[in-house]
Order: structure tokens, then sequence, then C-alpha cells
């Protein structure tokens, strides 16, 4: 039961200790910049409601989701293929790295060229942001398979399709897996901006919205949202990274006991 | 079976030109154990990789029940020294003994027994559903070991397989794998470096020279077939044999071409040329 | 070998900007949206005539190498304070877990409300961004401490101060360099997008002021500064690494063949 309590103690300790003193020292505020917390908490059910989660958060996540899977996808098969081969590789190197190191915002106004302002716009800003730490970690672990399990692999007869499942692609997941999460928190910061700049709905609309307005207590709800989003996102990319990788996790718990 | 001739490696690269193997020419029969020994860095390795298909010899040829090897043939099953690196660690045992199965177009439940009988036969049963990294080292061996067995091969090629395990899981393995040989026949060619195993596993032994490498000598072991641990490797006849095959290797290291005048009790046929 | 793929990735780059000068000329794309390479090029010329240019590039800069020293030196302070004090590590990795995937351009609005377009909005939203980089590769640095270095600086009497010297310090180096490495990239992407949305002075005001004034071809060069700056940026870190670290390879027991 005690280490139970401890363990519940140090979880929610530090969080109760800063919204308590985030309350008590903003509590009976005037800064219009900085309400009370409770003026907060107080907006925020009447701000966040059902219909509201519909028209303006489920399009952000929507789009966020097709964006992430698009560049997901592009990434792996582009990074398989470039990393297979040796010619290839060093042929997009340079281009790749000038590629990955533009700062995916500044994508926003080219692409708004091409696609206009509408979902379209923000599906792609997003997908061609999200691409680059998956597509480049991709390159890396492929190209980083280990030569004794290529030559197992290849005195077994296992080619082709197979080898890319069950050797190539496995083998380079722990890389995907870490590009994949660099991609979603660019992805987060895409949706939001792509919304900031010309949106007619979704969570960065809504948030400059309401600064604009100076409706600061809901300003500030859509902070929380926002916080809130990015937390539960990357919770369940942790889950999902714990079952694909319980492998790559246990192989190096095990390598840490008998180096 | 298996039909080395004249077999040549030699590596090219950056202007550096490396004979790992010079010219090797040896047969090893149908259901033969046989042993390769040589002193350390004397292209075993490669040696066996061009056997296997791995690596294209430079010149020569190996030829597999007489057709040649291009390529690594489904009639061959390799295992590697390296047996945490050979086994792929995100599949569970059972499913790496299966992965290669699943080339070979068998049905499910023939896969299914091929892998219980292959773990079963190195005491591996139990351990289906766990993960290679969960094993110990020679438990990794004996996974890798069985891998090749459900492949039904027609040899068995193995690279130092027992190097990097502890002495006595390296006996448990070497027992293993004459029981295994006695039990279902096939042909087996095992590389070490340890002339005692060699000796203690080899119907017989084939000494290499120093890279680049030529065979030193062959020599026949006869031991009887029902050898142990205990009993074996106190036998008179089995300290002259690695008696000589060390003296061999010795010889070999020192660079002096081949031992002519080899005890008449212990020289054997060279290969017959074919 | 090295001159070849250097001689490839050479072809790569020119069939980009061949790529570039064609498909707008063959009309494939609208010239409008996606000017030739060479107009691209003639606009980066001016820009790099343009004293306005430089001042901006000054400003993002400034803002960039400010906001990353800042996260850094509280990044690494915070992470080898957390990591020394007992039992403070397990109290604050909840509060780390939440607030770290709390995404920066969350606080773009209140950046607005409360700096405008002053610096401070910038680093901001740098700092917060680039600060939990830093952190988390600190954390895990110390976190790889052999308990066996550890417990025997403590049975030789090291204080405190001792063993976050001899022994913590040099182990988390390495994570150290790595998250900074990080750090910078994210300083100067964050740098860029407050000066894009938010129009603090920088380059990214000026990519906003191009596009909102249809001038198009100085939009792309000013996005491929970026990228150059965002280059230069990665390629450095990474030679920094490469260098601090090249001693410590032995030490970490990796193999290099």
């Amino acid at each position: 039961m005690r280490p139970v309590l401890l363990r519940l103690g140090f979880v929610l300790g530090l969080p109760a200790v800063l919204v308590a003193l985030w309350w008590a020292a903003s509590d009976g505020s005037t800064n219009v910049y900085w309400p009370p917390l409770r003026t907060i908490l107080k907006t925020f059910p009447d701000v966040w409601t059902a219909d509201r989660l519909r028209s303006d958060v489920l399009p952000s996540v929507a789009r966020l989701a097709a964006g992430y899977a698009t560049a997901a996808a592009a990434g792996v098969a582009l990074g398989t293929v470039i990393g297979s081969y040796r010619r290839v590789r060093a042929v997009c190197e340079p281009v790749l790295e000038f590629l990955r190191a533009v700062p995916p915002p500044v994508l926003v106004p080219v692409i708004m060229l091409f696609a206009g302002i509408g979902d379209t716009m923000k599906i792609v800003v997003i997908a061609s942001g999200c691409v680059w730490p998956v597509l480049l970690n991709t390159v890396e672990g492929v190209r980083a398979v280990d030569p004794v399990m290529a030559e197992t692999a290849r005195s077994y007869g296992i080619a082709g399709p197979a080898r890319l499942r069950h050797l190539v692609l496995r083998s380079a997941s722990p890389q995907i897996f870490a590009g994949l999460r660099q991609a979603l928190s660019i992805g987060i910061i895409l949706m939001v901006i792509s919304e900031m700049f010309a949106a007619s709905n979704g969570l960065g609309f809504t948030i400059v919205q309401f600064q604009r307005g100076f409706a600061i207590p809901d300003m500030w709800t859509g902070i929380l949202v926002l916080g809130l989003l990015g937390f539960v996102l990357s919770a369940l990319f942790q889950v999902v990274e714990r079952r694909v990788l319980a492998w790559y996790h246990g192989l190096r718990a095990a390598n840490r006991r008998s180096p | 079976m298996l039909d080395v001739r004249g077999l040549q490696k030699v590596y090219e690269g950056s202007g550096r030109r490396v004979e790992a193997v010079r010219d090797l020419t040896f047969t090893v029969e149908a259901g033969e154990l046989v042993c390769l020994v040589g002193p350390s860095g004397c292209g075993k390795t490669t040696l066996l990789k061009c056997i296997g298909g791995l690596l294209t010899p430079t010149a020569g040829e190996v030829l597999l029940a007489g057709k040649r090897v291009t390529g690594p043939p489904p009639g061959m099953a390799f295992v590697f020294q390296e047996y945490g690196r050979s086994l792929f660690p995100w599949m569970r045992v059972a499913q790496n003994v299966e992965l290669p199965l699943k080339q070979k177009s068998l049905s499910k439940e023939r896969r299914r027994e091929l892998v219980a009988d292959a773990l079963g036969s190195v005491g591996l049963a139990d351990a289906a559903g766990a993960y290679p990294w969960q094993l110990s080292g020679g438990m990794q061996q004996r996974v890798a070991i069985a891998r090749a067995l459900a492949y039904e091969p027609d040899v068995l090629l193995m690279d130092e397989p027992f190097a990097a395990v502890d002495a006595q899981t390296r006996a448990d393995l070497e027992d293993l794998v004459r029981g295994l040989w006695r039990e279902r026949g096939i042909t087996v060619l095992f590389v070490t470096h340890d002339i005692d195993e060699a000796v203690y596993l080899g119907e017989r032994v084939v000494v290499l020279s120093a890279s680049p490498t030529v065979v030193q000598e062959t020599l026949k072991v006869d031991l009887p077939i029902e050898r142990d641990q205990l009993t074996t490797r106190v036998a008179p006849r089995f300290a002259e044999l690695r008696t000589h095959v060390y003296a061999q290797i010795q010889a070999a290291k020192r660079g002096v071409p081949r031992q002519p005048d080899a005890p008449e009790e212990l020289r054997t046929d060279t290969p017959p040329p074919h | 070998m090295k001159g070849l793929n250097a001689l490839l990735g050479a072809a790569g780059l020119a069939v980009l900007l061949a790529l570039g000068e064609a498909v707008p000329r063959l009309g494939l794309v609208k010239a409008a949206y996606f000017p030739p390479t060479s107009r691209i090029a003639g606009a980066f010329v001016d820009e790099l005539t343009d004293g306005a240019f430089w001042s901006a590039l000054g400003d993002t800069l400034t803002g960039w190498a400010l906001g990353l020293g800042t996260a850094v030196g509280a990044g690494i302070v915070v992470g080898v304070v957390v990591s020394v004090v007992p039992h403070l590590r397990e109290a604050t990795a909840s509060t780390i877990e939440f607030l770290r995937p709390i995404p920066s351009v969350a606080l773009i609005p209140l950046a607005v409300l409360l700096y405008g377009t002053e610096l401070r909005s910038v680093l901001l939203l740098v700092v917060y961004a680039s600060f939990w980089q830093v952190l988390i590769q600190v954390l895990y640095g110390v976190q790889d401490v052999d308990p066996v270095a550890e417990e025997t600086a403590r049975s030789y009497g090291l204080g405190t101060w001792a063993r976050i010297r001899h022994v913590l310090w040099p182990t988390a180096l390495p994570y150290v360099i790595t998250g900074v490495r990080l750090a910078a990239a994210v300083a100067l992407i964050l740098a860029i997008t407050a000066e894009l949305v938010i129009g603090a002075p920088g380059l990214g005001a000026r990519i906003a002021v191009a596009q909102t004034s249809q001038a198009v071809p100085e939009m792309y060069a000013l996005i491929v500064v970026t990228g150059l700056l965002g280059l230069l940026i990665n390629v450095g870190a990474r030679a920094a690494e490469r260098r601090a670290l090249a001693w410590h390879q032995s030490v970490r027991g990796e193999v290099t063949v």
C-alpha cells in the first residue's frame, strides 16, 4: 500500500503544488493578461463545448492525422529506397541535408501559393514538414542493418519483400520511430501555424481569434487545450512505440545487464 | 556431396590486393562431419562464405551435389559465430526458426512440425515463445542450430559457432552437434580455430595453412564413433591426433609448406582428384 | 570513393537546380508561383546587397543565439539539480512529461499580448522549445552514469560537487552536446516561426512581407537563406559534436571498425 501511495505522491505532488501556486498567485489578479486561474477554469466549459470540439478541434486533428500519415508513408518508402542503394544516397544526400534544414514553417507561404488556404494547403504543409525527420531517420536505419543479419537472411534465401518486411524495416524501426517522434512535434507546430495564417476553423485559428478579440481567459483555455492535445498525442505515440519496439527496449536492457 | 576445387579468393579494394585464399581443393562426402582448422586469420570465414555462396570466389568452384554454387543454395544452412547478431531480436525463437521455412512454400502445419521438431532436438522446446535476447549465449546458438536444422539442409556450414560461448556450454554444444549429426545423418562442415574441438568433433580434419590459404593436410580421425567429453579427450589416440594437428598448425604459421613426412599411421589420402 | 560521392552529391544538387529552372520554363507550374532558379538566384543576389536583409539576418541570429544560450544554461542547471537532489527526479518526472509535449506555438498568442513584436516574444518561444531538448538529454546522460563509478566516488569520500565534476559531468557530456545540437535546430525553427507569425523583426518577418507584397522570387530567395542557415547550424553542430566526443568513444566502449 505504502509504495503505491508514495509513487502516487511523486506523480501528483509537484503538479498539484504548481497548480496551487498558480491558483494562489493569480487569484485576485487584475492584470488583464494574467487572469486568475479560477476564471480560466470557469470559462473552460463555456468555451470548449461539444460543438466547438466538433467544429475546431476535430478539423485540426483530422488535418494533422492526414498530413502526418502521408509524411510517415512517404518518408519510410523513400527512405528505404535511398537507404538501400549507396549511389542513390550519394546523389540525394546534399539535397536532403538542405531540404531538412529549411525551417518547416516557412513552407506555409510557399504552399499557400499553390494550394490556396483550404484543407489541402494545411495537409500539404504538415506533410512536407514532417516528412524529413522520418525520411532521414529511415535512411540511417536502413543503411545500418547489421551485416551478420543481412548475411543470415541471404544464406536462408530471404529476399525481396520478405527481406524488406522481416529484416530491413524491423531492424530500422527504432530509428524510424525516433523520426516519427520528431515529426509529431513538428506536425503539431505546423497544424497550429497553418491555421494561424489562414483558416476559418481549427485550434490555431480560434486561439488567435480570442487573442485578437482580447478574450483573454478564453485564449488561456485555448492554450490549455493545445497543451493537452500535445500531451495526449505524445502519450498515444508512446503507447504505440512501447508496443512496437518492445523487443528493442528488452534487447537494450539485456545488453545493459551483460555488455 | 560437397566439392571445393581450386578455390581462390582475392580481395581488391583501394589499390590493395589481398589474397585471402590461394588454392583450396577438398571434398566432403555425404553424411560426413569434416572440421576445417587453421591458424587464426587464415581465411576460414572467407572460405566458408565462398562455399555458402555468400561470396563469389575469384577462381575455382564449389559444387554442391554436382551443381555449381553461384549464390546461397537452398540445400545449405549456415550457422554463424555471432549468434547474437544472426538471430532477429524482434522475433521470438519459434518465429526465427520458422522464417527461412516461409521462403520454401511449405504448408503451415509442416512448418510448425519442423519448428517444433528442431527446437526439441536442441532441447529448447520450452523456449519457443521467448525472445532470443532473453536467452543465454549458449541457448541462442542452439536456436541458430535449430533454425539450420529446420531448414533441412543437405550440408550444414558452421563458422566457429562456439567461439563466443563459455567452456562448459561449449562442451555441451559440441556433444549436441555430434548427436544431431549421428541422428540425422546430415553433412556437416565445421570451421574452428580450436584444435581439440576439431579432433573431438570431426571424422576428418582438414588443416589449413596461414593466409593465403592452401590445404596443409587432411587427416582422418580414427576415434570411435561414440565419443564423450570425459573419456575421448583423455584417450591416447586423441592426444596423438591433437599433437599432430598442433604441429601442423605451428608449421603452417611458420609458413612451412605442407609437411611431406607425416608419420605413416597419420598420413591420409589427399582428396582424390575428380 | 569519397571523391566519387562528392561528385554524385554535386550532380544531385545540379539536377535539383536544373529542375527548378526547367519546370516553370516548360510551363509545368506557373512561374508566378514557382519562379525559375535563375530568377530566385537573382533575387538572392539582390538580397545580399540590401542592408535591410543583413540587419534581418542579424536579428534572427540574435534571437537564436540568446534563446539557445539561455535554454542550454537553464537546461543543464535544472537537469543536474534534478538529478543530484535525492527524489527530485521522481518528483518532477510527471511534470516534465506533461510540460514537454506542449507545443511551443501555443504560447504565440500570449507572447503577442505580452511583448508584441519585441525580441522577447521570439525568446519566449525559442527558450521554451529548446529548453526541453537540453533538459531531457541531461537527464538521460546522468541516468547513464555507471553505478560502480558513482559508488567508487562515494566510497572515496568525494563530495557532491566533486562527484558532479568528475563522475556525473564527464558521463553526461556527450548527451549534453547532443541536446545542444538538437536544441540549436529547434531554436532556429522557432525563431523564424516567431518572426513569421508574430512579425518580430528578422528573416521570418521579411518572408511574411515578401509574401504579402507578392514578391515571390524574394520569398524563395529568403527561404533558401533560412535553409542555408539551418544547414550551417546542423553541419557546425555535428562537427562540434564529433570533435567533442572523439575522446569519448573509448570511454563509451563503442566499437569503431
